[in-house]
């Protein structure tokens, strides 16, 4: 019945790890392994999918046994257990990790980075920490994936080694852990105080304690407090400053670890805790959790205004990943139905988009050693499929048709509408002209202005370095002072796998609006789990 | 023939005492090590035979008559479930530094005073062995000098690398006199009332006491003991002579020192204020409550910002083990099921972790001469595996899941909440992240630093060392992963503690 296939989907990546690991001495096998476990894991995946999308999944499957790896603590095991919401996760991250390693290829060796082998271990181990956070049967075991996902990835972040990396890294790790023990951890073990359990259960866990008085509204609205903001890794302000501190890490890992897993494994976590742990009607009737729509709006509209004002390509685009965050807790915190539709889609589809734009920064990266979006004048003549392909990811961010953006934004405002919250339509609104705002010149700069002259721009400084992957030659501490833009001006497009990958995620994001059946067809499966109100 | 079996509790203790003994004669080179190692492996595993022996003969506890003497005039020992696991833990973790100690006491101490030290080194583990199996208040004392004086030799034989090591000992020799005297005082005066020392009959005459709670002898044994306990296993503020002692003291010493002498000095208190006193008088009658929650709760907090800003690994990894000491002190003094079986794990898991940790230390020091900051830089490639298992050992006494310190913190903080003391949750959870501070300052020395010095050329610890590290730092993973030993144990303990003496 697929039961034990969740453990796969972890054992799958961390085996993954160790045979890299154990390979690390030949780059071509080393990489070839890191491919193939990525298409395995594919593999197991899709097999889960059938069972999932089947009629009366909550009847059959979602009753059985869950698969339990240890009893941890007495009573509350860490184990397994397939779920529609878990199962939209799963299949983005394991999808997209297969070109995320033919990208990481291509990008890790043009600009020769260093300890190659641990950064593609620690990226199949922060893989299979996100396969455990997306099955996790109840929240304890989320907790403990979460975690390993913080760890896993600290490496990634600090991958140069230069003290602007390893200060970088310090932020993002002691925000995601400070948030996650300091206020979500306590939320759990509370959690477990009041209700005795810890198992997820579509409609929440809170009714009985709500009912015998063991719980009080106020007391709900305290732990839902700490869960929003203990969940750092969605990054509600003023919980993000992680996110841009991220950006150091080489492109790969903004690429798929911050627009994909430890990101969504943030918003997935919230959406997850809404809908199985406080369900749609126990906050209600409670009168708490309203101002989460007015705190994730904020943080829509705040991180908007500051993407706008910045000209490092990378940290526009995480400011961008911060608002965007905000759109799918904004849509779980309606707490109704077609909200918790609309996080689950805007979860894949914000992915597709914006791995496609960390790609394309990459590639420019990779190919014209340029980070600030004010060097880029022309490039795409230069670039085109990188440029398309950025234009796309842009269009899918606006929620332009025909991309992936503009399905979660419709399902967004109908439940904003249904819901009667005026403030979240005037929210998105908005957002979407800001998005434009910051989106579209970039494009326009690309393709319509002509490129500079030669002696037009200044060499590359040590500040743009920090966001922007210092080449191996400053690395290696060759002086290098005015080579970079001379040398890279008669440039093309960046490496194919590097090509091919940002090409492949662009299509997603248009075949998604053709073709999202499946994603639709998960987030109804949610949908049909909820009890009736 | 001598029956084993029979005999076992006694023998836990008699072993190392004359193995101890006998080391001394052992002379030089490999030959006191081994010795050494044989004596503890077996003491090691007389304690699993005497734990699988409670545990099998479905008895609350097992007691013995020494000499068949009857209990209220000889001595008895008496071992239920909480001594039993901490006669494993000590002997345990005793074996496995012993075997560890090799090369780090070749490296640090001159090789005529070997033999000495094996003697001294076994003697000390002799006495924190007796403290724990025994039943009478007076045998705790009298094992207590044994294990303080040897404790004081050993950490004073650190003057070969470092002269510090003996201002240490003397200032540890000083303060642990007073601790030890104060407990004298305090079983003394029991003994007055109570004309009794065996440790049930105490409890037992105490109970009968109409006066017990206004009785001023009573309350002046109180006062003394948990003065003097609270020195013995360095709560804070009675903490000052730790953090130099653990600094300065040889490598190997550091590493028995923190999984096994404070821990034992906070078995006493189980003893004395659970067993004897009864959790009625100690904690409802008495303010320890809150005295020792406040005392605990500073510790937390003061320790771990004192550990941020120490310079060398060793001297933070000792004042984290005041902060460690507090959260052991929070547990119990919550008198609640959670907290006192959350007190009892993180017993385990303490010596378990710091254990491997400051071994982990040792093998630096033997590689690279130091544990100062700039002697771990970059080491995490030069020594990826010790340098690894610091980091794993970092990350169990932050109480990340999946280690050790994460269930003793879920057990914390559940006991916490069940008392309705929030506040003490608060205080739990900001100083898992000091630890995420000051262990991080390890981390990044390691893995992101660039080596320089002695580091740059430094290879990989030996086997003979590594094993031992890993050996403790795996088993931190394997109890965070897997609980049903550890807390099954220390929440039935709990249980028969919070009911007075089992």
């Amino acid at each position: 019945m697929g039961i034990e296939l969740p453990l796969l989907a972890m054992l799958v990546p961390a085996t993954g790890a160790l045979l890299i690991a154990a390979f690390g001495r030949w780059p071509n096998l080393r990489e070839l392994l890191t491919v193939l476990t990525s298409v395995t894991l594919l593999g197991v995946v899709l097999q889960m999918l059938p069972v999932v999308l089947a009629d009366g999944f909550w009847e059959t499957t979602w009753t059985t046994e869950p698969v339990v790896l240890f009893e941890m603590l007495p009573g509350i095991p860490l184990e397994l257990k397939l779920e529609p919401l878990g199962m939209i996760y799963a299949l983005i991250a394991s999808s997209l990790w297969i070109l995320n390693s033919l990208y990481s290829v291509g990008y890790m060796r043009a600009n020769r980075e260093k300890n190659q082998t641990r950064f593609y271990v620690c990226f199949a181990l922060a893989i299979a920490s996100v396969m455990g956070i997306a099955f996790s049967g109840n929240i304890l075991t989320l907790f403990v994936f979460y975690e390993a996902l913080s760890v896993s990835t600290y490496p990634l972040v600090a991958h140069k080694g230069t003290p602007e990396a390893v200060r970088s890294a310090r932020v993002y790790l002691g925000i995601l852990v400070g948030t996650s023990i300091g206020l979500l951890l306590p939320a759990l073990i509370a959690t477990y105080f009041f209700t005795g359990d810890l198992a997820f259960a579509p409609g929440g866990i809170f009714q009985e304690a709500l009912t015998d008085g063991r719980l009080t509204g106020p007391m709900l609205g305290v732990l839902f407090f700490m869960y929003m903001f203990g969940i750092g890794k969605a990054a509600l302000m003023p919980m993000h400053k992680w996110l841009p501190a991220a950006m150091v890490a080489p492109t790969p890992v903004s690429a798929l670890l911050h627009a994909v897993a430890v990101v969504k494994a943030g918003v997935f976590t919230v959406v997850k805790v809404c809908i199985y742990v406080f369900g749609t009607t126990s906050l209600v009737s409670a009168g708490q959790g309203e101002w989460l729509i007015y705190v994730a709006g904020a943080t829509i509209l705040i991180a908007s205004c500051i993407a706008l004002f910045q000209d490092n390509l990378k940290r526009r685009l995480a400011y961008s990943t911060i608002s965007q965050l905000s759109y799918i807790t904004i849509a779980a915190s309606l707490l109704s139905p077609l909200g918790f539709m609309a996080a689950s889609i805007h979860i894949a589809a914000h992915a597709f988009g914006k791995i496609t734009l960390f790609f394309a920064a990459g590639s420019i990266y990779t190919a014209a050693h340029k980070t600030k979006i004010s060097e880029l004048d022309g490039i795409g003549r230069k670039m085109p499929w990188t440029m398309g392909a950025f234009a796309i990811g842009s269009l899918s961010m606006i929620g332009v048709p025909p991309t992936a953006g503009f399905i979660s934004k419709w399902y967004l405002l109908s439940g904003a509408w249904e819901t009667g919250y005026t403030f979240v339509i005037v929210v998105v609104l908005l957002s979407t002209l800001l998005n434009a705002g910051y989106f579209l010149p970039i494009v326009w700069r690309a393709f319509f202005r002509a490129p500079p002259s030669h002696d037009g721009h200044a060499p590359l400084s040590p500040q743009d370095d920090a966001f922007g992957d210092p080449a191996d030659e400053t690395a290696a501490g060759k002086p290098h002072a005015h080579g970079h833009d001379d040398h890279h001006d008669d440039h093309g497009e960046a490496p194919l796998p590097i090509v091919f990958a940002l090409s492949c995620t662009a299509a997603g994001t248009i075949i998604l609006f053709f073709f999202p059946d499946i994603v639709l067809g998960l987030a109804q499966q949610i949908f049909k789990g909820l009890p009736l109100p | 023939m001598l029956d084993i079996q029979a005999n076992l509790p006694v023998l836990i203790v008699l072993t190392p005492l004359l193995g101890g003994i006998i080391a001394t004669f052992t002379g030089r080179g490999v030959l006191p090590w081994l010795w050494s190692s044989i004596v503890t492996g077996a003491t090691f595993a007389l304690t699993i035979q005497m734990m699988m022996t409670l545990l099998g003969s479905g008895e609350p506890f097992i007691s013995y008559e020494l000499g068949n003497w009857p209990k209220w005039w000889g001595i008895e020992y008496r071992v239920d479930l909480l001594n039993a696991f901490i006669l494993l833990v000590v002997a345990g973790i005793g074996f496995i530094t012993t075997v560890y100690a090799r090369l780090s006491v070749q490296d640090e101490i001159p090789n005529d005073r070997h033999n000495v030290f094996y003697a001294v080194w076994i003697l000390a583990i002799t006495g924190l062995l007796g403290i724990t199996i025994t039943g009478d208040a007076f045998n705790v004392y009298v094992l207590l000098e044994i294990s303080s004086l040897t404790v004081y030799a050993l950490i004073a034989m650190g003057k070969d690398r470092d002269r510090r090591a003996l201002t240490a000992s003397l200032r540890y020799l000083i303060l642990g006199s007073v601790g030890a005297s104060f407990i004298l005082l305090g079983i003394g005066y029991l003994m007055m009332v109570t004309g009794t020392l065996n440790m049930e009959d105490m409890h037992s005459q105490l109970l009968r006491m109409p006066d017990l709670d206004t009785n001023r002898t009573v309350l002046v044994a109180f006062a003394f003991l948990v003065v003097g306990l609270s020195l013995k296993m360095a709560l804070y503020p009675l903490h000052m002579w730790l953090p130099k002692a653990y600094t300065y003291a040889p490598s190997a010493v550091s590493a028995l020192l923190a999984a096994t002498a404070t821990k034992v000095g906070v078995y006493m208190a189980f003893r004395f204020l659970f067993g004897i006193f009864g959790v009625g008088f100690s904690f409802y009658a008495m303010p320890s409550h809150f005295v020792l929650l406040g005392m605990a709760s500073l510790g937390i907090i003061f320790s771990s910002l004192t550990a941020i800003r120490q310079t060398n690994a060793k001297s933070l990894l000792a004042y984290s083990s005041v902060g460690q000491i507090g959260y052991i002190v929070a547990g119990f003094s919550l008198a609640n099921a959670n907290g006192v079986a959350g007190s009892i794990v993180h017993i385990f898991n303490h010596a378990v972790t710091k254990g491997g940790m400051f071994m982990a230390l040792g093998a630096i020091a033997y590689r690279v001469g130091g544990t100062d900051m700039k002697h771990l830089r970059g080491l995490g490639k030069r020594m990826p595996l010790t340098a690894g298992a610091l980091a794993l050992g970092g990350l169990g006494l932050i109480g990340f899941p999946l280690t050790a310190g994460f269930i003793s913190k879920w057990y914390l903080v559940s006991g916490a909440l069940d008392a309705g003391m929030w506040q003490l949750a608060v205080v739990v959870l900001i100083g898992s992240l000091f630890a995420l501070v000051y262990v991080w300052k390890i981390i990044e020395a390691l893995f992101f630093g660039e080596p320089t010095g002695r580091t740059a050329e430094a290879t990989e610890a030996p086997l003979s060392m590594l094993i031992p590290i890993w050996v403790l730092i795996g088993l931190s993973i394997y109890f965070g992963v897997d609980t049903s030993f550890t807390a099954d144990v220390a929440t039935r303990a709990a249980s028969s503690l919070l009911g007075g003496l089992p």
